[in-house]
């Protein structure tokens, strides 16, 4: 366990040193709050548009920031992959169990960081303070699960330019299409709206909102399809990464 | 006791035998310096021998371990032809950070780190962090990270690629400093790197190991008066 944490503390060190990470993952989540909800206020009443109100805006922003954990993750990777620095360790006495754990535990409580930094700032702008909010911030680590497995992933089986694009560009697109966080689903409807709920995003931005709303009953609905996803694509990132890092 | 034993260590990659029943011997406390051309199976050599690759066929022993165990991997440190740093890490981090991947407590990690910094002469970069450091520098924080572990076998790729004069000659008096203490297995273009640094040099050609022994002797068996001559007369005459 010894060798998993000094591994994992190597990995986060990398990680908070990044100003570009730190920047896409705390920072910008922020001002799409603040100017979202500059634009909520500026809404007239009739237009009954609540989608950026601050209880359906934070979780919202608090799971597309998240979607940037997947390029935290899948930097650090590919970047260790092509320079010889995890060659290196690979001839070190890590094994497969510390290489994973080392990658995944620091990128837990980046996660933690960024929900904490969303939903704090949401508060300034008006969100009001109620104990669903460490709820909401528990319904929403089966997404981070989701973006950390799809970066360990994409690290462990791209380049590192080829990561900027899929996990910088596609993933962040797909997450901010396809959740519902910008526009209702219900408004496009048929088979966009199917696959929208076929994937995690809209069902975790649904299952946090429903969680900072108290309403206990509509949590699971959603949450269980983000679990299935998490269990999976964990599984499969942990099998590449260990097939990959095994003896040719 | 012998560092390095191999026992017909085979690697083929389809159609092509990298490394072809391979004999090798390197005994304890020698700095061998292994030459060969590119394509000649030195760098396979070095990955087979670090457990970075397994062998197709025949086996080798580090220190009486075989290479196809987990354990080999306590007794070895690899310093690749790249440099191999964590960029965003300053250098004593660096350090640390190896010292635990080799499993000292946190409190041991600092002590061996600290000590590492006089030895390898890193105190003034010692804050600094890797990414912002020339070549030169990288390249000696790359061979310390390989040492604070305390190999008894150093693998040592190319350790001087790239690097000018001045900091090549600076880096030869640090593995000198080595030699006796851990073995140590170099790989180098630089004929005279090899002569200035090696205790026995072995020259492969493709995937066999064709000449064995020290730099005088292989200078007497070439009739050549220059080491880099030699090395032609013998890895030219082996690939014919």
């Amino acid at each position: 366990m010894r060798r998993t944490l000094c591994f994992a503390r190597r990995n986060q060190k990398e990680m908070l040193r990044d100003p570009i990470s730190l920047f896409f993952g705390i920072l910008f989540p922020i001002i799409l709050l603040f100017l979202l909800t500059v634009i909520d206020r500026s809404l007239p009443a009739e237009a009954q548009m609540d989608l950026f109100h601050a209880e359906k805006l934070a979780p919202g922003i608090a799971v597309f920031s998240l979607s940037f954990i997947a390029l935290f993750a899948a930097m650090l990777i590919a970047k260790d992959r092509g320079s010889s620095f995890l060659l290196r360790l690979y001839t070190s006495p890590l094994t497969g169990r510390d290489f994973i754990l080392g990658y995944l535990l620091p990128l837990l409580p980046m996660a933690l960081v960024q929900m904490l930094a969303c939903f704090s700032a949401a508060m300034v702008l008006g969100l009001h303070f109620t104990f669903y909010i460490f709820l909401a911030i528990a319904v929403c680590l089966p997404i981070a699960a989701v973006n950390i497995a799809i970066g360990m992933l994409c690290g462990t089986l791209l380049s590192e330019k080829a990561v900027g694009g899929v996990c910088g560009a596609l993933l962040t697109n797909l997450s901010a299409w396809l959740s519902g966080i910008w526009f209702s689903l219900d408004l496009i409807g048929g088979a966009f709206k199917t696959v929208a709920y076929l994937l995690p995003f809209a069902n975790a931005v649904d299952a946090a909102r429903a969680a900072l709303a108290g309403n206990y009953g509509a949590i699971w609905t959603n949450l269980r399809v983000v679990l299935l996803w998490a269990l999976v694509l964990l599984l499969t990132a942990i099998a590449v990464f260990a097939k990959k890092m095994k003896l040719k | 006791m012998n560092a390095i034993q191999t026992h017909a260590l085979t690697r083929r990659f389809k159609e092509k035998t990298a490394v072809d029943a391979l004999e090798l011997t390197v005994p304890e406390g020698e700095l061998f310096a292994l030459l060969g051309v590119n394509g000649a199976g030195k760098t396979t050599t070095i990955k087979l021998l670090s457990g970075l690759l397994a062998p197709t066929a025949g086996d080798a022993e580090i220190f009486g371990v075989s290479i196809r165990s987990q354990k080999v991997k306590h007794l070895l440190a690899v310093s690749p032809q790249e440099t191999a740093v964590a960029p965003n890490l300053t250098v004593r981090e660096n350090l640390e950070l190896m010292a635990g991947i080799a499993d000292a407590s946190r409190k041991e990690a600092r002590a061996r780190a600290e000590r590492m910094l006089d030895e390898a002469h890193l105190r003034e970069v010692a804050e600094k962090r890797a990414k912002a450091l020339s070549g030169g520098w990288q390249r000696r924080l790359s061979i310390a990270m390989a040492l604070i572990s305390e190999p008894k076998l150093l693998f040592l790729d190319e350790p001087t690629l790239g690097l000018d004069v001045l900091a090549r000659r600076e880096l030869w008096q640090e593995i000198e400093a080595l030699k006796g203490r851990i073995t140590i297995v170099l790989t180098t273009h630089y004929m005279e790197e090899a002569e200035q640094l090696a205790d026995r040099v072995g020259i492969m050609a493709n995937g066999k190991l064709r000449v064995c022994g020290t730099p005088a002797e292989l200078l007497a068996l070439s009739g050549k008066t220059r080491f880099e001559d030699a090395f032609v007369a013998l890895a030219g005459g082996a690939e014919a």
